[in-house]
């Protein structure tokens, strides 16, 4: 990459502090910029509005009890957030969790990411004009919002997953309701990609826009869609598989050119590919038990694990330092994929325009709350 | 003399009574509209069907504190709200309701459903006044002393002095066809039909000119896809970031009232103002003239609903985006349209 960029001509740059309160930075970002006219010169990410400690939490707390702090760092999708969690105890401390509890995680998983992508379908439309797109997605995740609630009480922090299992069985009906759901979700996502796929407006407004290349996307360390809209075959569901994620078909989808576009299209497939699995894993739901057999107090031995799971933004992996015999974390450390992601910002922009800006921050789908920790 | 004064601002009086009660009622059809295209309710609390909801919001804004962030000028930032709300009221009045077959009030003339009836110079006028509008804008972003309002300021001055000159350009084929500057005469000019039964809109022979006038008038308005002055999500509200209470009122007020304008236009210019053919081009008396005021009114709202319509379904185009369409798409088919028509006319075409 060449250096920072230099005026046209001798004229004065302007400062903007783009966020923490503007209505387009999905959260408490502030990007300082440099501005020639409307060009970005510069763009500097500066995080932290959000920090809750939530790592030093840990620390303080059970196994158990960590589960919820986890809720809070991609409040978008809880139940990914969790899983990564309980999959790192479990490796941990070599518990194996029955079939029915690993379906019922991958289900929940699914419908939050869905969900997540659902919200940021409805954000990136607006950040580029589109209104409209927002209310319709909206409908559809009141749909989810509305299973989760009905599982376990919660709508957002969802604290569904323990270690050795899930805390509940699922309701009566609610398999029927999450069949009808995803049989008619499919014919929703066509719903959005007629008001935008093909909209010319639409494509000029990505076509072309925040291009990452798969090399640059590897060196950055992306995950996810930014990583996959550059061509990179990379799922952490397929590659390291965890739950049951093997026993189900679905396919992987990559775009080619690694702008905002492609980007788009990845999660648009993401959502049926989401679709498919959940209905694979609600026709074959084993019976059995929910929860394995641990035992009341977790006591981990001695050691350090990193277990990471494929969340809606990318590689969201779990860093645990354990004492022998020690019932909390002795030091965590959250690999969140959004904080990750956001490092390319700067590189994605430089040059563009604001309005581009605006566009690279909703396609890199970031959530401040696993950022800022 | 006298008689004379007194019906001039008589039908003043109608038109900013008219204008300020079309502003409402547009607000409250944009919302409705949007929810409708959103699938959800929309204001539906305040009066029957939500239609209350304009005027409580009116007293919100009437009632609330007049903010002056610091640093601003103050004369300025004072007065561009103010000649926002002047420029959109003062275009109005060279625009013909309706027609007039020589109607008397208590003996005397009222000269046509227009303010200034013997003004020859309609069309240049409203250009004339209407391009002053961008000052408003341009001197609220200025004024304000905050870096979005002035981007939106900029952004605004650009794509305005871009289609004018696109807009500008297709309506002069109009005129040329007409050979007047009168919107009644363009009015007239349109009022048969063709074989017998297809209205003589200027819309057919001017196809492209109508195109291009329609597009450039969502631009002058400041309307999605083109709402760049004030893009929410890019510059926070634009060049009335720092504007509150009433002045942002006025700024929002003078909106609906060019979208008004911009309609009203569109439907003199192209799609034949009251007339539908030779139907209603010269009805008689005071329920034919009042017909021909209720086809125009129900004209000019097919093309707010377009405005709401559009809106609410498109994305929005990116600043060199729309300045390319501008100069490298618009004026070159306004010119087009224009030699076109010219050549038509040199064939002795019925343009």
């Amino acid at each position: 990459m060449a250096g920072p960029l230099e005026p046209l001509f001798d004229l004065e740059e302007m400062e903007l502090s783009f966020g923490p309160q503007h209505p387009s930075t999905h959260g408490v970002l502030r990007v300082m910029l440099r501005l020639d006219g409307e060009k970005v010169m510069e763009a500097k990410p500066i995080i932290g509005y959000l920090h809750r400690g939530t790592e030093k939490l840990f620390e303080q707390e059970t196994f158990t009890q960590c589960i919820p702090h986890t809720d809070r760092l991609d409040y978008i999708a809880a139940p990914t957030n969790n899983q990564g969690f309980v999959l790192a105890v479990e490796k941990l401390l070599g518990i194996t969790v029955p079939p029915r509890a690993s379906y019922i995680r991958m289900i929940l998983a699914e419908l939050g990411r869905i969900s997540s992508h659902l919200l940021w379908l409805a954000t990136h439309a607006i950040d580029l004009g589109a209104i409209t797109p927002f209310f319709y997605t909206f409908r559809e995740r009141e749909i989810i919002l509305d299973l989760f609630e009905e599982y376990c009480g919660a709508r957002l922090t969802l604290n569904a997953m323990r270690v050795g299992g899930v805390p509940f069985e699922l309701p009566d009906g609610w398999v029927e309701k999450c069949s009808a759901f995803i049989d008619e979700f499919p014919s929703h996502i066509d719903e959005y990609e007629t008001l935008l796929t093909e909209n010319r407006i639409w494509k000029k407004r990505t076509v072309g826009i925040g291009v990452i290349s798969a090399e640059e996307a590897i060196d950055w360390g992306l995950t996810g869609p930014p990583l996959r809209g550059s061509g990179v075959k990379w799922d952490i569901r397929k590659v390291f598989p965890y739950d049951r994620y093997d026993e189900v078909e679905f396919e992987v989808p990559i775009g080619q050119a690694g702008d905002t576009y492609d980007r788009y299209l990845v999660r648009m497939e993401e959502m049926r590919q989401s679709a498919r699995i959940i209905r694979q894993c609600l026709d074959r739901l084993p019976e059995g038990p929910v929860m394995a057999k641990v035992p009341k107090v977790l006591r981990a031995p001695e050691g350090m694990v990193y277990a990471s799971v494929e969340a809606p933004k990318g590689e969201l992996g779990y860093f645990l330092v354990t004492t022998a015999k020690g019932t909390k974390p002795y030091r965590c450390h959250v690999r969140p994929p959004s904080f990750i992601n956001l490092q390319a910002l700067p590189e994605m922009v430089k040059g563009s325009l604001v309005a581009d800006l605006v566009a690279v921050i909703g396609t890199l789908d970031i959530v401040l709350g696993e950022i800022d920790r | 003399m006298w008689a004379d004064v007194i019906v001039t601002l008589v039908k003043l009086g109608v038109v900013l009574a008219v204008m300020l009660t079309a502003v409402p009622i547009m607000v409250w059809v944009e919302r409705r509209g949007s929810a409708l295209i959103q699938d959800r309710l929309g204001p539906n609390r305040v009066g029957p069907f939500g239609l209350l909801q304009p005027v409580v919001d009116a007293v919100k804004l009437l009632t609330k504190e007049h903010l002056t962030p610091e640093g601003v000028n103050r004369f300025l930032y004072y007065l561009a709200p103010g000649i926002a709300m002047v420029v959109a009221l003062s275009t109005f009045i060279v625009i013909p309701f309706g027609f007039d077959p020589g109607l008397e009030l208590f003996g005397h003339p009222i000269h046509g459903f227009l303010v200034a009836p013997d003004l020859n110079i309609g069309v240049l006028y409203i250009f004339a006044v209407g391009s002053l509008g961008v000052y408003g804008i341009i001197l609220a972003g200025w004024a304000s002393n905050n870096k979005y309002a002035l981007l939106g300021g900029i952004r605004s001055s650009a794509q305005m002095i871009s289609y004018e000159l696109a807009m500008t350009i297709s309506v002069v084929s109009v005129l040329m066809t007409t050979g007047s500057f009168r919107l009644d005469r363009v009015v007239e000019h349109q009022s048969h039909a063709w074989l017998g039964f297809i209205p003589a809109w200027n819309v057919v022979p001017h196809i492209l000119g109508a195109i291009t006038f329609i597009i450039a008038v969502f631009a002058e308005t400041n309307r999605l896809p083109f709402d760049l002055p004030e893009a929410e999500a890019e510059l926070v509200a634009g060049y009335h970031t720092e504007y509150s209470s009433m002045k942002f009122a006025a700024f929002f007020m003078s909106e609906y009232i060019n979208m008004v304008t911009a309609s009203t236009l569109i439907v003199l210019l192209y799609f034949g103002g009251w007339s539908i053919g030779p139907v209603l081009a010269h009805p008689q008396g005071w329920g034919g003239a009042l017909t021909s005021v209720a086809v125009f009114g129900l004209k000019v709202a097919f093309f707010l609903w377009f405005f709401v319509w559009v809106r609410w379904t498109l994305p929005r185009f990116r600043f060199d985006q729309l300045m390319a369409i501008g100069w490298k798409v618009m004026v070159p088919v306004a010119v087009l349209n224009f030699v076109l028509v010219g050549v038509m006319m040199a064939l002795g075409w019925p343009v």
